[in-house]
């Protein structure tokens, strides 16, 4: 038989998702387009106050309205029918699934209520009057800290959180000291440093607002009044940390807790340990009920209720020689955590692996915390810490640059980390690294230097200032530390009656195209067409644990993994002589189908091998933070209007080294929906707090920014393969989350010569800075007289 | 959606007569719903509080956009889509053609009516700073016949207007007398686009030998009603534009200006930014 050329190489290139003809043919089914038979729709009654302890819970006979309630018409679920344990179990166990007594932050679920009619539902939870006795709240990451304060002289009227024998303390979920080289900072460092610049950086929490809102169905087998089976199935990004959380609340066996992923309509985060919550609620009120139970959210509960990035401060103090070196770095990273420990602890150690940024500093001491506050708790969100973190350093850096009186892109260069250092956990950075090429190539790609001078000069008296700002920064992939030792993936390829190969694994498709760079690396790994690989959809009973779809892991460690199945695959078929080497396509079909005729059935197993080389010791918080870092330079050009004080971004340039890109359209899709969350994140999304609830819970008061106002976003590209991923790849899902902030600001800077600290930044704030808060001075001469500023002090009095 | 749609009626009489006819039958019992893009979000968000709606949107005889010599009078059923489609409107009153085109997005212009926003009586509605410039007159009916107003004496309180229950806004009529006049209108809003005013200001000036012949200045988001404002016209009336009148202007303005701070900004900022656009609507005239 005549050998046939090898398939052209498929990963590098761009074929169509798997799942993107249903998606654009409008014939995919979300969860909310699926009915069960005799399914009753499900609703939460949430507390109405921050903080306190229920006293009474009465049901109303009658609506706002006048109409009556008939309650035995409703399946009423309280912490009481609970089987197992009252908890939604992440890290530690804090966080119960309905409140029994205490509540911890306003939108605390303490009933669920389900009816056959969805439309029954939100007159009934409004017609559950619960009293409770009030405890003022803590709300701000000060407040907690003067909780903490507080409590040293005795007080502890201040303490929402007490470490649970989970670790942690008052008010603090975690903490974290990252010491390089496990030395302290000599006292003679500081005493002869040119300079010491100190700042202060904060960032404000922020909306996943995926399109669909979270929602599952539940069902639930009884006999013998007791459970002996859960089935949730719903929109989520990690399927086995939902059959987790089933386990504890139903005392189930994991085999008894089945979970299935349905198309998911964006996550970003929001739906990593959010799904754990919903999902118990609506299969608590299955078990109650008997029946199917669906709960949706709408977007206003989605927004109010659900978690959030959380918002950090950040403290810089750093001592630089003359010529802008560092020479020694303080950093206190604090995150406001919510209510419960959640995710917070792994979100603060991302960030605070993160916070240096991608320089060599002699020393470093980085103090990290998590606490607590009376608001829903926050979670997951694409960068997970590492934005807020990013963000202060990347300010930071433009700081020290005009204390020292060199440009911003001269004290990069004098400190990036280079190929043979050590990162600040001592990893020793043995793959390629050219910090320098990439900014060389990011200011060229946005015209950099002509542009900054260019601006410097036509933004004098100009109503409309113009600047051009930057930032240089890392990601590791992976999860964090031992992650993915504990994590111990296992990825399956089985063949199916046709001979196709068949990827089993629990990592799920959200939009960000997991289903496609998988069978890519099967296609090309088998040198068959894409075409002929299916993946399976994610349901616990089907398929193995490949770990979550989280942490920018799914493209290098599960498709490294998938890469070795596939190959295990190969050499068992070629091994066994159903398949002759420089097969087709329709040849691999066939062998395989052969094959499955005298043996009845394929499956290749593989699971994650941590690379030899690969160390981290956890008691000392050092060694290899992850596997392999994508390394990124993103360039923010910028307008501000001095009559309206928006700044608004006009031109953005994102440059990145991320290994092997598998998908060029997918990964450029990827840094443009990053970049532009990224904008949002920077400039207009903010969470308007009041007594811990989020008052600005809807779109038309939730600012994210329109294609209206988004600039231009170019995507670029370095592909320095890594051998951590498949093809070479490394991760790319969080990477553009972590850039634009900074580089805004700082072009904000240019713009404005003014030093802002703080996102998001809007309108207000930059008015408020520009004219002064006092309204009397620090005028900008271009925009205001002082008889105006005078004026504008006046209004509102 | 946070409603039970049992707990809502809603008639639709067949023509615009019908429509008076129950109007004038139970004064106040039905709220007239046009394109409804207001109402509708009122009943998802659980908290529209009138149960007994009659439908307007279908009603042929108040859409339309007609013209004499004139007049371009404008029914009120008219979507933000038909005005922003309209030649005239395009020609003529090219601040009104630039509001519709801020309102939502297309499918919100599709639906919503011009009628409708004036009536809903928002203060950041998007269409009356350009009728207020343009000194629009609104025609009102009834079964008790039609009557006329000045467009700025249309709104009297917070979301209080001067229809009588049993009336529809018929039309917005806009005399055709403004070639030569120099226009200017700018939305602030929290973004680009799907966004409500912070600041909306619409001017429309006629300069005669180097001075302000006429002026008109309207504002959305600085009070509780949309207004004309009075004040800040009297500075500029009559003047050159210099520095001495546009910091005159600018200082009116932040006088006049009673805007609140709320869940979208602040009353500091609002004022200040009211007094820069009028600085940039006087450089204009320049």
């Amino acid at each position: 038989m005549a050998k046939t050329e090898a398939p052209k190489p498929i990963l590098g290139t761009s074929p169509l998702r798997k799942e993107g003809v249903a998606k654009v043919l409008g014939a995919t089914r979300y969860i909310d387009d699926i009915a069960l038979d005799g399914m009753l729709f499900g609703a939460t009654v949430r507390a109405s106050i921050a903080r306190g302890r229920i006293l009474d819970i009465q049901f109303e006979q009658k609506d706002d309205l006048g109409n009556p309630i008939d309650w035995s018409k409703f399946t009423i679920v309280t912490a009481n029918d609970i089987p197992g344990e009252n908890t939604i179990v992440h890290l530690t166990k804090d966080h119960p699934c309905l409140a029994a007594e205490f509540i911890n932050h306003p939108e605390e679920p303490i009933l669920l209520l389900a009816h056959r009619e969805k439309a029954m539902l939100p007159a009934a939870v409004a017609a559950v009057k619960i009293t409770y006795e009030e405890w003022p709240g803590v709300f701000t990451i000060e407040d907690s800290e003067a909780g903490i304060e507080r409590a040293k002289a005795g007080d502890e009227t201040g303490v929402i959180w007490r470490g649970h024998g989970h670790g942690g303390g008052n008010n603090t979920f975690k903490t974290y000291c990252m010491l390089k080289d496990q030395t302290e900072i000599p006292e003679s460092v500081w005493a002869e440093a040119a300079y010491i610049v100190e700042g202060e950086y904060r960032t404000g929490a922020q909306e996943q607002l995926y399109i669909e809102n979270n929602g599952v169905i539940a069902e639930c087998v009884v006999a013998d009044e007791a459970v002996q089976e859960v089935t949730v199935q719903g929109s989520m990004q990690c399927p086995f940390y939902l059959v987790h959380a089933l386990e504890l609340v139903f005392n189930l066996p994991a085999d008894r807790c089945r979970v299935i992923q349905v198309e998911t309509g964006g996550a970003f985060g929001g739906k990593e340990d959010f799904p754990s919550v919903i999902g118990s609620h609506a299969a608590l009120l299955a078990m109650k009920s008997g029946r199917p139970v669906k709960m949706t959210y709408d977007r206003a509960e989605d927004m109010v209720a659900t978690t959030k990035r959380h918002p950090s401060r950040t403290r810089h103090r750093t001592a630089v020689a003359k010529d802008g070196r560092l020479l020694a770095g303080e950093i206190e990273f604090v995150i406001d955590g919510g209510a419960y420990a959640t995710l917070s602890p792994v979100v603060l150690s991302r960030g605070v692996i993160h916070s240096p940024g991608p320089y060599d500093w002699p020393y470093l001491r980085v103090d990290g915390r998590a606490v607590a506050t009376n608001v829903a708790p926050h979670g997951a969100f694409r960068g997970f810490g590492a934005p807020q973190s990013i963000f202060a350093v990347e300010r930071h850096m433009d700081k020290i640059a005009g204390v020292v009186g060199i440009t911003p892109e001269e004290m990069r260069r004098r400190n990036f980390l280079k190929s043979g250092e050590k990162t600040a956990t001592g990893q020793h950075l043995s793959d390629p690294v050219d910090l320098q090429g990439l900014l060389t190539r990011a200011l060229r790609e946005a015209d950099y230097h002509r542009k900054r001078e260019e601006f410097a000069r036509t933004n004098v008296g100009a109503v409309v200032k113009r600047g051009i700002g930057f930032a240089s920064f890392f990601h590791g992939s992976g999860f964090t530390g031992s992650g993915e030792r504990r994590l111990n993936s296992l990825v399956e390829i089985e063949l199916n009656a046709e001979g196709m190969p068949n990827i089993l694994v629990s990592s799920t498709e959200f939009g960000q195209g997991t289903n496609t760079i998988l069978c890519q690396v099967a296609a090309q790994t088998l040198k068959i067409p894409y075409d002929d690989v299916l993946i399976a959809q994610p349901d616990t009973y089907r398929v193995p644990n490949s770990g979550p779809t989280v942490a920018s892991r799914t493209a290098m460690i599960v498709g490294k993994l998938v890469e070795r199945a596939a190959e295990q695959l190969c050499v068992t078929l070629v091994g066994s002589g159903f398949l002759a080497e420089g097969y087709t396509g329709e040849e691999f079909k066939d062998g395989a189908k052969r094959y499955l005729a005298a043996n009845g059935a394929l499956k290749a197993s593989v699971r994650y091998q941590a690379p030899a080389d690969i160390f981290w010791d956890d008691e000392q918080y050092r060694g290899d933070a992850y596997p392999a870092y994508a390394w990124a330079v993103y360039v923010a050009e910028v307008a501000v209007d001095t009559r309206t004080y928006q700044a608004t971004v006009t031109d953005f340039h994102a440059l990145q080294e991320v290994g092997k890109v598998l998908h060029p359209k997918l990964a450029a899709g990827q840094i443009e929906g990053g970049v532009a969350q990224g904008i949002g994140y920077a400039l207009y999304e903010k969470c308007v707090w009041q007594n811990g609830r989020m008052a600005n819970n809807q779109m038309t008061n939730y600012i994210m920014p329109t294609s209206a106002d988004l600039p231009p976003i170019h995507a670029h590209f370095e592909e320095v393969p890594s051998i951590h991923g498949p093809g070479g790849a490394k991760g790319i899902g969080e990477l553009p989350m972590d850039g634009p902030a900074p580089a805004i600001l700082n072009a904000i800077e240019q713009a404005t010569g003014i030093a802002f600290g703080e996102i998001p930044l809007l309108p207000e704030d930059i008015f408020a800075r520009m004219t002064g808060t006092d309204g009397a001075e620090k005028l900008n001469p271009d925009v205001m007289e002082p008889a105006i500023a005078a004026a504008v002090g006046e209004v509102g009095d | 959606m946070r409603s039970n749609p049992a707990h809502y009626e809603m008639v639709a009489p067949a023509t615009l007569d019908d429509v008076l006819a129950l109007l004038a039958h139970a004064p106040g019992v039905h709220t007239p719903m046009a394109g409804g893009t207001e109402l509708m979000v009122a009943l998802g968000a659980g908290r529209l509080a009138t149960r007994r709606l009659v439908s307007i949107n279908h009603l042929r005889e108040l859409r339309f956009i007609s013209t004499d010599d004139g007049l371009v009078t404008i029914g009120s059923g008219t979507t933000f889509s038909d005005v922003r489609r309209s030649a005239v409107i395009a020609a003529e009153f090219g601040l009104l053609a630039e509001a519709a085109s801020w309102t939502g997005s297309v499918a919100n212009q599709n639906r919503g009516t011009l009628g409708g926003n004036i009536v809903n009586a928002s203060p950041a509605a998007d269409s009356p700073p350009a009728l207020l410039a343009y000194d629009a007159e609104v025609r009102l009916v009834s079964v008790r016949g039609m009557r006329t107003l000045p467009y700025r004496e249309f709104h009297l309180g917070y979301k209080k207007t001067a229809l009588e229950p049993d009336e529809l806004v018929h039309s917005i009529v806009l005399p055709r007398v403004y070639a030569g006049w120099v226009g200017y209108i700018r939305k602030v809003g929290t973004r680009n686009a799907q966004a409500i005013s912070k600041v909306a200001l619409a001017g429309l000036a006629r300069m005669e030998g180097g001075r302000v012949r006429d002026v008109r200045i309207a504002a959305a988001s600085l009070r509780e009603i949309p207004v004309r404002c009075l004040a800040t016209e009297a500075a500029v009336i009559g003047r050159e534009i210099t520095a001495e009148t546009i910091q005159a202007a600018r200082v009116a303005m932040m006088r006049e200006a009673r805007p609140i701070d709320d869940i979208r900004s602040s009353a500091k900022y609002r004022a200040a930014v009211a007094g820069n656009l009028v600085e940039e609507f006087l450089r204009r005239l320049l």
